[in-house]
């Protein structure tokens, strides 16, 4: 009697036993604060003063009317444009060619994942000194082309590109292997019905690859979104450390706004107001870009 | 009609044509593009900074890389960021892996009231950006006194819900059930089956998984520049303390940085593969 009643609540209630530690860390580290962002940001709250005077929607008022916060969400979509679209199109030629018959599948795919590995600190680091005015890399090859000396951290468009350098170079090997995986669930046959057709490689990619894989395509824009819009080592470190990204903010993204408020006034009602619009506007950001590639269409 | 004919009896005897020359040139490129800034960087450290202002760049390693690594384990705590590295890497792995087992066995293959709308919250999760609660998770540790210790950076980090959806996802397809009931027959309880059947057919999913969470632990920096300071960094923030400030000393900062790349590129040498295969289950079940 008493085992059979043991049994019962084993089977029916361990289970949520489970998944408790799961739930339980996550509503307390992950869930709370996020919430509790919302209700910090209707406040003036710094870390200094114990008196939290309740603004209503002051902080989103003052975020809206502040041109740096402007100048913030134009630099994050300009990096976070030039970073992902020629990575992303990258990703797919590699996968590409990673697809077919090679020699020495391991070696490649490693060496491709090798940046992903680095971590993204020191690849801020490696960057910046390849970008150096004086003596980087860059500017030593480019003058070989008769190219003059380029103060890349001095311009808006330069800063930019060399920040969306660094993300293509971590990402794209990355990118390759997610969109690999895809394309080798894509039946062989039909690759094999193109070759008899007369299809070349490039058509073969366009007219089949590309159509069947559009879910993980989406994916992998949805998720580059997100992390794009989140970007702060980058920025950061190639200002030297300073949350203002460059002495004109001309390459502050939104986090190094929301960082240079909270971490460095300690203005954490302002803070939190800057993360939710954060949030609001990486949502929108996903969904266009959502309703952008669902037009990928098999022809 | 004979090419034709020729041309498909050799795709059905071979499958796809091998690439040619330019495929495999292009890779090497790439491949090339995907290494030199790492050698780039061992080479900076391996210099001492005058030679860095020579036309051409140096692109050849001198002999100042023990020096120059010497000069950043005396000047910075460098060996104290290391080792703290290696503790909240190691902590936040060996967690990950737990929890994500066991929350993933329960999602995979036992029966609850509430199962569905609790894992669609799980995978929910993975898509909010972690930055948004930053600022009372920072509260919240300066209240219970956890700023400048290593528990307010491995905390937050204990759980995954990517980790939970791995293991359920490789647990479902690879964990017969079968199995689960002839356990049951033979009296185990549900941690019995847990321990005895689960834990040992979970392991190569849990250790690709394992690999994935240390590498981000290890890399892992916004969080932990928030809370902790530079006498008592991660090997990030220890990095990110020597490379600010308007004159970078190159040499230095790039040694240190290749000192702190090292275990990692071992980690992808030793186990490219799994990590590999690693990233593209999880991509195709994504």
């Amino acid at each position: 009697m008493i085992r059979s009643w043991l049994y019962r609540a084993d089977v029916k209630a361990s289970p949520y036993a489970y998944v408790l530690p799961f739930f339980l860390l996550f509503a307390a580290l992950g869930a709370f604060p996020i919430l509790y962002t919302g209700w910090v940001s209707l406040h003036d709250w710094s870390l200094l003063e114990d008196q939290h005077t309740f603004l209503g929607l002051g902080n989103y008022a003052e975020l809206l009317g502040d041109s740096y916060f402007w100048n913030a969400l134009f630099n994050t979509v300009s990096i976070l444009i030039l970073s992902t679209v020629p990575q992303l199109l990258l990703a797919l030629l590699l996968a590409h060619v990673l697809n077919g018959r090679l020699r020495g599948q391991t070696f490649w795919r490693v060496s491709m994942l090798l940046p992903n590995i680095t971590s993204v600190v020191a690849v801020a680091i490696i960057f910046g000194q390849l970008f150096g005015r004086d003596y980087g890399v860059v500017n030593w090859f480019l003058g070989l082309f008769g190219v003059g000396q380029i103060d890349w951290a001095a311009g808006t468009a330069t800063s930019h590109i060399a920040i969306a350098t660094m993300v293509i170079w971590r990402w794209t090997g990355y990118n390759a292997l997610i969109y690999l995986a895809a394309m080798q669930a894509v039946p062989q046959s039909l690759h094999e019905a193109a070759i008899i057709d007369g299809a070349t490689s490039l058509q073969r990619l366009m007219k089949i690859t590309i159509p069947a894989i559009r879910p993980t395509i989406i994916f992998t824009v949805i998720v580059s979104t997100i992390g794009g819009m989140q970007m702060l080592a980058e920025p950061l470190l190639f200002g030297g450390g300073q949350p203002t990204g460059g002495n004109d903010h001309q390459f502050q993204t939104l986090t190094l706004y929301l960082f240079e408020a909270g971490f460095g006034r300690f203005d954490f009602g302002y803070a939190s107001a800057t993360a939710w619009l954060m949030f609001v506007v990486i949502v929108m950001a996903a969904g266009i870009n959502y309703l952008f590639v669902r037009r990928i269409r098999s022809s | 009609m004979a090419t034709l004919t020729q041309t498909l009896v050799q795709v059905r005897r071979k499958g796809l044509p091998r690439p040619g020359r330019l495929t495999y040139l292009t890779l090497t490129a790439i491949a090339f593009f995907s290494a030199f800034p790492l050698y780039y960087s061992a080479v900076v450290g391996s210099l001492d900074n005058s030679a860095l202002g020579q036309v051409p760049p140096p692109f050849l390693p001198g002999g100042n890389l023990i020096g120059n690594i010497e000069r950043v384990f005396t000047t910075v705590p460098f060996a104290t960021a290391l080792i703290n590295s290696a503790i909240v890497a190691t902590s936040i792995t060996v967690s990950v892996m737990l929890l994500s087992t066991l929350a993933g066995f329960a999602f995979a293959k036992l029966r609850f009231r509430g199962r569905n709308g609790l894992y669609l919250a799980v995978v929910a999760t993975m898509m909010v950006p972690t930055q948004l609660g930053i600022i009372p998770l920072y509260m919240l540790m300066a209240d219970i006194g956890w700023i400048d210790t290593l528990y307010a950076v491995i905390a937050p980090n204990l759980v995954s819900a990517f980790g939970v959806f791995f293991m359920t996802q490789y647990l479902s397809a690879a964990l017969p059930t079968e199995l689960l009931e002839a356990g049951r027959v033979d009296g185990c309880t549900t941690f019995g089956l847990f321990w005895r059947v689960v834990l040992p057919l979970a392991r190569p999913a849990a250790a690709v998984l394992g690999m994935l969470t240390f590498m981000n632990a290890w890399n892992d920096f916004f969080w932990p520049l928030v809370v902790l300071t530079p006498e008592n960094p991660t090997v990030q923030v220890g990095l990110s303390a020597i490379s600010s400030g308007y004159s970078v000393d190159y040499s230095f900062t790039l040694a240190a940085t290749t000192v702190a790349t090292i275990p990692l590129l071992v980690v992808a040498m030793l186990f490219g593969k799994q990590i590999i295969q690693g990233i593209m289950q999880g991509a195709l079940k994504g």
